[in-house]
């Protein structure tokens, strides 16, 4: 492994393991917020056990999710000098202003976590929520940072120097709707599913069921709604990518010759040297109607752009596959819950639909990684499209390698050590909340 | 528009320093407390920096984030020839961060609580250390940006006695700060005499490391000694430094905690007052002669403008609130703990 791959991997396993985080840090506080709201108007204290258990898991996310940023926003400046010297006073806009929400976030979590009883209840409760919105507007934000690698613009590139730079023009580029869009949905996804499923289990289980019954409510009801909308936000970016990027369109679909009425490949095994794509179903029409809302549009394909300006195309392949594969069977599943609370009452009480729940524990989170390695990888080799070649920023000192070893290293024990601790809050659920409880203990 | 990006930056380090710096020393502290104290000194301090600890360090962020936005050439140079004590820092951050949060929310408190513990206090020594090695290295002008090898490229940069000092003293500053804190923060006698003692203890060693440092630079031809004393502001903030230190040692035994803390926070920021400006405008100095300078090395002036009403417009919504937030748990006294 060279300096240049190893800089890459270790910028890819930064961010592979903040994104986690950073969703459960935005969603979770909803979670929270609603099942506090049902314990204020209820008074069922069921609801309050709830919230106090979600709230350590926010706190330890929350930690975890801002050590790994800090990280980052130094990562950006070791691994990719030459990057940030010209595009921080361009993309810095959404950075400073998600200081700010950061800020916010961090601060109201001060009062949620250690305000209970100590402030009107209804104050305490808003913290809470404005710690969800906080989380959820600097995830806006730093996406509309990363669509504009994807979308330069905000600035004139002359003779390689940069001029005219526009930092607000820059933060509003074109890609930043769909992919922020995209994004968040996507976190309540991964979040709503992987909680729900966790509970499930539990119901599964037998072990407090009332508790883990209420809580995977909450959490299927957020994560099935958003996973329904996901598939139609994700075509919105899939007709964004056709316009901005058609050399990531074609390494997504595999898509080697251009053509018009051209086929949507599912699966398959691209193979470069010849251009074709074996063991694949292909759909006619369907991926000019994908790109461009027409059956038969001409979709540009590799032919029509020069070796060295491709993507690796079998991992941005698979990645696109593994996540709409993933996309249309969360959808699925979510039909399936609605049609059980709307016209099959009894399917609710079936262990299969429980079981499908626990079975999608993982996937939303899957889907997100690869979401984001299409996204990533699909743009190479440029850190910025059309304008610099992630060669060329990448920092000259050697030996990152090692660097690399040793963050993978330290990730690998924290993610040990987190789902670790989510295993023991998990098992202590009986003996925390299942006794009866007096109203002053606090989380 | 510049200046108030400045301001902010300086700003925000100097938070970083004293905030962030009591935060440090927490742990600090941990690591100088015999076992028997232990359980009592990490009570006390949960109590006092729980709440507002994940407000301490977006002070870091920001101070990033303006340079990286306003003055990338800075950042950026930094990021080169400090890599390997800044991934340092960084692992300190990690640890430090995660371990804090840990021991305190993990369900079940068994053995992987002095797991926790350990890596707490020893992330709390490493951090500051190589926060203030970074710190020394921007003025001993061994930056060098045309070095050919990889030795004087990315190790004698910050890999050197000087640099070393100042991490040391930075490490004091940070025990002593959190001890000051401290003080006002427990009702009972006898704990509060402990960390009078401590404050004491780590003052005295404050000194000592400063006085290194002042010894280390005459050897190593950093001339420290003009920047602090042939300007007047500089011998004047050297001098309120020296007699903030005299009356804080006057009032040890007295209630006045909130003094002893203003005093202690006076005190770090002289310090970060002599060091910045005689250079003021050039933050890091290089091998060749040259400076990095605020007002040569900024980003255009549109950034600049948007930077800083970013950063207005931020602070309109974080410092009220900031203020309550301290307010509620420091001043106003709690129904039940
Ligand atoms: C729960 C996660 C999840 C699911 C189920 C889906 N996606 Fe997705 N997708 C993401 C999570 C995600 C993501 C991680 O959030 C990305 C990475 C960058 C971004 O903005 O969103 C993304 C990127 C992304 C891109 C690239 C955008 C770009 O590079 O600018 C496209 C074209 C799609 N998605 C399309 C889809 C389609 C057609 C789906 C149909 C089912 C789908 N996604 C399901
Ligand atoms: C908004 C935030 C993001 C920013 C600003 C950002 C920025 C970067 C930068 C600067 C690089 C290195 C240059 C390059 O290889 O193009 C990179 C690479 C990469 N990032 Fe992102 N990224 C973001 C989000 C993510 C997320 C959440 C993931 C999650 C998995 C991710 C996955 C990757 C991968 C896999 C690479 C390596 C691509 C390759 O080298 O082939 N990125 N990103
Ligand atoms: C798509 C990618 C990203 C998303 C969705 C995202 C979102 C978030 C969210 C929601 C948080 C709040 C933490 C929590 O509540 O647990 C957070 C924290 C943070 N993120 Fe990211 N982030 C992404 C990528 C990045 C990148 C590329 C950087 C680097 C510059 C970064 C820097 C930070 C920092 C510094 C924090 C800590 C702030 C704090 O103390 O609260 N993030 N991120």
């Amino acid at each position: 492994m060279d300096d240049f791959i190893a800089a890459r991997s270790q910028m890819a396993l930064s961010l592979g393991f903040h994104i986690i985080f950073s969703c459960i840090g935005m969603v979770m506080p909803f979670f929270m917020a609603v099942s506090h709201y049902l314990y204020l108007k209820t008074n069922n204290i069921t609801y309050r056990n709830i919230t106090h258990a979600w709230t350590k898991g926010v706190a330890i996310f929350f930690a975890t999710g801002a050590v790994s940023g800090t990280v980052l926003s130094f990562e950006l400046g070791l691994l990719w000098p030459k990057f940030m010297e010209h595009a921080g006073p361009i993309f810095g806009m959404p950075f400073s202003l998600e200081g700010t929400a950061f800020f916010i976030e961090a601060i109201a979590l001060g009062f949620y976590l250690y305000g209970w009883d100590r402030f009107n209840k209804w104050f305490h409760w808003f913290t809470g929520v404005v710690v969800g919105i906080s989380g959820l507007a600097s995830g806006i934000l730093v996406v509309a940072a990363n669509a504009w690698m994807n979308s330069p613009a905000g600035f004139d590139y002359i003779d390689g120097q940069y001029l005219n730079i526009d930092p607000i023009a820059a933060m509003f580029n074109d890609a930043w709707f769909s992919q922020a869009l995209h994004m968040c949905i996507a976190a309540f996804v991964a979040t709503g599913f992987a909680v729900a499923g966790v509970h499930a289990l539990m119901i599964l289980k037998k072990q407090s069921v009332d508790f883990h019954t209420k809580s995977f409510r909450i959490a299927a009801i957020f994560g099935t709604i958003a996973a329904i909308l996901q598939p139609l936000s994700g075509d919105i970016s899939a007709k964004f990518v056709a316009k901005n990027q058609p050399a990531k369109l074609a390494a997504m679909e595999a898509h080697f010759h251009t053509e018009k009425n051209a086929p949507l490949i599912i699966g398959g095994i691209p193979n470069t040297e010849t251009g074709e794509v074996k063991y694949a179903l292909k759909i006619p029409g369907a991926l000019s109607f994908m790109a461009h809302g027409d059956f038969n549009a001409e979709v540009i394909g590799l032919d029509q752009i020069p070796k060295e300006n491709q993507p690796p195309i079998a991992i941005t392949h698979y990645a696109f596959q593994i996540m709409v594969g993933i996309g249309m069977l969360l959808m699925a599943v979510s039909f399936a819950y609605f049609i059980a609370l709307w016209k099959k009452k009894n399917w609710l009480t079936k262990n299969w639909l429980l079981k499908l729940f626990v079975f999608s524990t993982p996937l939303g989170f899957i889907a997100v990684e690869a979401g984001w390695t299409v996204t990533e990888v699909g743009r190479q080799p440029w850190i910025i499209k059309d304008v610099m070649r992630t060669i060329d920023a990448v920092t000259p000192m050697p030996g990152i390698i090692y660097s690399f070893y040793m963050f993978t290293a330290v990730y690998i024990s924290l993610s040990i050590i987190v789902v670790f601790m989510l295993y023991r809050q998990i098992k202590m659920v009986p003996q925390l909340y299942d006794l009866p409880k007096t109203i002053d203990d606090k989380p | 528009m510049i200046y108030v990006v400045i301001i902010f930056l300086w700003t925000a380090i100097l938070l970083y320093l004293t905030l962030g710096g009591a935060d440090f020393g927490a742990g600090i502290l941990e690591l100088f407390t015999s076992d028997k104290n232990k359980n009592k000194t990490r009570k006390t301090m949960y109590r006092a920096i729980g709440p507002i600890w994940e407000a301490n360090h977006m002070w870091l962020i920001i101070a990033i984030v303006i340079l990286f936005v306003g003055f990338p050439k800075i950042y950026t140079t930094m990021s080169i020839h400090m890599h390997i004590p800044l991934v340092l820092m960084l692992l300190g951050i990690i640890a430090r961060g995660t371990a804090f949060t840990f021991r305190h929310y993990d369900a079940v408190k068994d053995e992987m609580q002095e797991v926790y513990n350990k890596i707490f206090v020893y992330s709390s020594f490493i951090t500051p250390l190589f926060l203030g090695i970074i710190a020394g290295s921007t003025v001993t002008g061994r930056i060098d940006p045309n070095a050919t090898n990889f030795l004087d490229a990315y190790i004698f940069s910050w890999f050197n006695w000087f640099s070393f000092a100042v991490g040391l003293f930075t490490v004091t500053i940070c025990g002593f700060l959190a001890a000051v804190f401290i003080i006002g923060q427990t009702p009972e006698t006898s704990e509060k005499e402990r960390f009078i003692k401590k404050a004491k203890a780590f003052n005295i060693m404050a000194v000592i490391a400063g006085l290194l440092v002042f010894v280390i630079s005459l050897i190593e031809k950093i001339p420290l000694t003009t920047w602090v004393f042939d300007n007047w502001p500089g011998a004047l903030a050297f001098g309120l430094a020296t007699i903030s230190v005299v009356i804080l040692w006057s009032i040890w035994n007295t209630e006045r905690t909130n003094l002893m803390r203003f005093l202690a926070g006076f005190q770090v920021t002289m310090i970060l007052f002599i060091t910045t400006w005689k250079h003021y405008p050039n933050i890091v100095l290089l091998k060749n002669g040259e400076a990095l300078s605020l007002l040569q090395e900024q980003g255009s002036e549109k950034t600049i403008d948007t930077l800083a009403w970013a950063l207005l417009l931020g602070s309109i919504f974080i410092l009220p609130t900031l203020v309550y937030l301290i307010y509620s748990f420091q001043v106003k006294q709690p129904k039940s703990v």
